[in-house]
């Protein structure tokens, strides 16, 4: 600072006086008009279902011009739900995952092998069915602890330590199911509670599983724990910003360690969902599961650097692929484009987010 | 503020030491801070003002020296147990979470639960109690120009987002605020809220240490200086016996304060 800068008066400066004098017009906000493109970026910065629900909504649309009433009918809606219903379960997991700015890749190795420890403990140890259930459960939420403590405790990449415990949880379910398929017979003997899932309620023509009322309800529990409870608050201020989580007094680590323990839960309770839907226990079953929900999550708006998009969004997310694979296989589409429509559509949701990022 | 000595300081740290392998960031650092005064913390880059800070406000533990609130001893071993005992920062970065709305960040780590078996079995936010009371706290600092409580705070403007910030610490601090370079990203207008967002904290009874760079600004609003130089501090001036340029040539060392009669020297 030199010596003409300095001022000798602890009045304001005058520069400040000036300022003061000046039009307000320069500290005043939101003034411009904003044109139609500044207004949908804040609409849909402030609404992260509100792109995805869009896109479902004209897809659903434009499949009924296409495919005709068929598309409509209950039963044939109600049939996509029972097909996003392990990629949705999986999906609220890898939500969770991503609002923390993490990544979890092996969301589908720990459902199939926690599906593994629950058929093998009911049919072949044979435990009592809810004691093979809640021993899958608990393996599901030990390898969420795992991939947690290398994710806290050894500040390991998430990518990294998720890629690795994909192929260890699968080569352990492989090992553990001796690469052996548990028969559905075999499990209705012994086991009926681990078929439960499957099971239908049928209305109106549609059949509803139990299993695609327990993502329901596993997505409503959770939207109310990440918008009602202060431990949600806390997931998305990990994910926003660490730093600035942790000077608010937020112990991060603890956030993010519950955080992989509940989703590994959540894929345990995704494993019972797969079992009542395949009716066996197949060690090669859900291989593409893990980037399936990854899919579900990107399309439903989540921001996978963290901090930003809604639960909801995940099945709106998992209801538009599904959507879409119903749509254009009852349109007598080669199953090769519809790999092709779920890329693009992956492409164009990061593209969205990355516009509806920028403040 | 005439007899200070006399008065029991709210904050004080004596022989702080603190050592980053052969980086000595402390160096037996002392601190006293007043009730009901702003003492603003000044120093080079590199003199260990940062660090000083650090430690007041728990997010760095000292290597040796005490710490004392109120004449207890007190021990931070995070920024949780700083803003527990009642001390509250406005970090340089913010702090606060872009994403979040502003309801949210003003209880960030603190939030209210509903009463009865909602709050204590479902652990139920009262977001009616916690937005009321954001928006009480907001307008008794004049900042009610933010017109939703609800907004992300990534949609305010720098002087609003600090404005949060202050906001927040002033809420919640029962003894002390420690403002880290609260307008140094900030433009005229918005450097002349936070400014007077300040002395409205110290008015309401509230200690408040200001780091600043900000010669203009320091001199405006505190009550004394506090010149820290090579990790401790060497003179306390007050804004009515000093200039600027005293205070830089004792912050650069162009100026020995023990030469110059009226500094609080510190020995």
């Amino acid at each position: 600072m030199s010596e003409s800068q300095i001022l000798s008066t602890q009045q304001p400066a005058d520069h400040e006086r000036i300022a003061d004098a000046a039009s307000g017009a320069v500290a005043e906000f939101n003034l411009p008009q904003a044109t139609l493109a500044e207004k949908a970026h804040r609409f849909f910065h402030s609404n992260p279902t509100a792109a995805p629900s869009i896109v479902l909504l004209l897809a659903i649309g434009a499949f009924t011009l296409i495919v005709g009433d068929r598309f409509l009918q209950p039963f044939n809606m109600s049939l996509i739900l029972q097909q996003v219903t392990i990629i949705g379960i999986l999906g609220i997991a890898q939500t969770l995952i991503i609002l923390t700015a993490g990544i979890d890749l092996s969301v589908g190795a720990i459902m199939v092998l926690t599906s593994v420890v629950m058929g093998r403990m009911a049919v072949e140890v044979g435990l009592p069915p809810s004691a093979a259930l809640g021993l899958g459960l608990l393996t599901g939420a030990l390898c969420g602890f795992i991939n947690g403590q290398l994710v806290t405790r050894f500040k390991l990449p998430p990518f990294i330590v998720t890629l690795g415990t994909w192929n260890i949880f699968f080569a352990l379910n492989l090992w553990y199911s001796k690469s052996e398929t548990i028969r559905a017979q075999a499990i209705d003997n012994a086991a009926p509670l681990l078929h439960w899932t499957g099971r239908t309620l049928e209305f109106f023509g549609a059949k509803l599983t139990y299993g695609s009322l327990l993502m329901l309800a596993l997505f409503f529990i959770i939207w109310y724990a990440l918008n009602w409870t202060a431990w949600g608050k806390h997931v998305y201020a990990t994910g926003d910003d660490p730093a600035a989580a942790r000077l608010a007094g937020i112990r991060t680590d603890r956030v993010l360690l519950s955080v992989y323990v509940v989703a590994g839960v959540i894929c345990a309770i995704g494993a019972w969902a797969l079992i009542g839907r395949i009716g066996s226990v197949s060690p090669q079953a859900g291989m593409t599961a893990n980037l399936d929900s990854i899919t579900a999550v990107v399309i439903g708006g989540c921001s996978l650097f963290g901090g930003r998009g809604a639960i909801f969004g995940t099945l709106i997310g998992a209801l538009i692929v599904g959507v879409f694979r119903n749509g254009l296989a009852l349109a007598g589409v080669d199953v090769l484009w519809q790999e092709f429509t779920i890329g693009l559509l992956i492409i164009v949701a990061v593209g969205m987010d990355q516009w509806i990022r920028k403040v | 503020m005439s007899n200070l000595s006399a008065q029991q300081p709210v904050l004080q740290a004596t022989q702080l030491i603190k050592r980053y392998g052969h980086v000595t960031a402390l160096d037996g650092a002392d601190f006293d801070l007043y009730p009901g005064e702003i003492l603003a913390v000044i120093g080079d880059n590199g003199a260990g003002k940062s660090s000083l800070i650090k430690a007041l406000s728990g997010a760095l533990v000292p290597d040796a020296g005490e710490i004392r609130l109120d004449g207890e001893r007190v021990e931070f071993k995070s920024p949780m147990d700083a803003r527990n005992a009642g001390i509250e920062t406005v970090y340089q970065n913010l702090a606060v979470s872009p994403s979040l709305n502003i309801a949210d960040n003003l209880f960030l780590g603190r939030e209210k639960r509903r009463p009865g078996i909602l709050g204590s079995v479902f652990r139920m936010l009262d977001r009616k109690a916690m937005n009321n009371e954001a928006r009480t706290k907001l307008s008794e600092l004049g900042l009610l120009t933010i017109q939703n409580i609800n907004q992300a705070v990534e949609t305010l403007s720098g002087g609003q987002r600090q404005g949060v910030a202050v906001a927040r610490s002033a809420a919640f601090a029962r003894h002390v605020v420690i403002m880290d370079e609260p307008t140094a990203a900030l433009g005229v207008k918005e450097s002349r809220k936070v400014l007077n967002l300040i002395k409205e904290v110290r008015d309401r009874g509230l200690s408040v240490v200001l780091i600043s760079h900000n010669m203009p600004h320091v001199f405006e609003v505190a009550d004394r200086i506090h010149i820290h130089r090579l990790g401790k501090r060497i003179a306390i001036i007050k804004p009515s016996t000093h200039s600027m340029s005293d205070a830089v040539a004792i912050m650069t060392g162009a100026l020995n304060p023990e030469d110059h009669p009226s500094c609080t020297a510190n020995t």
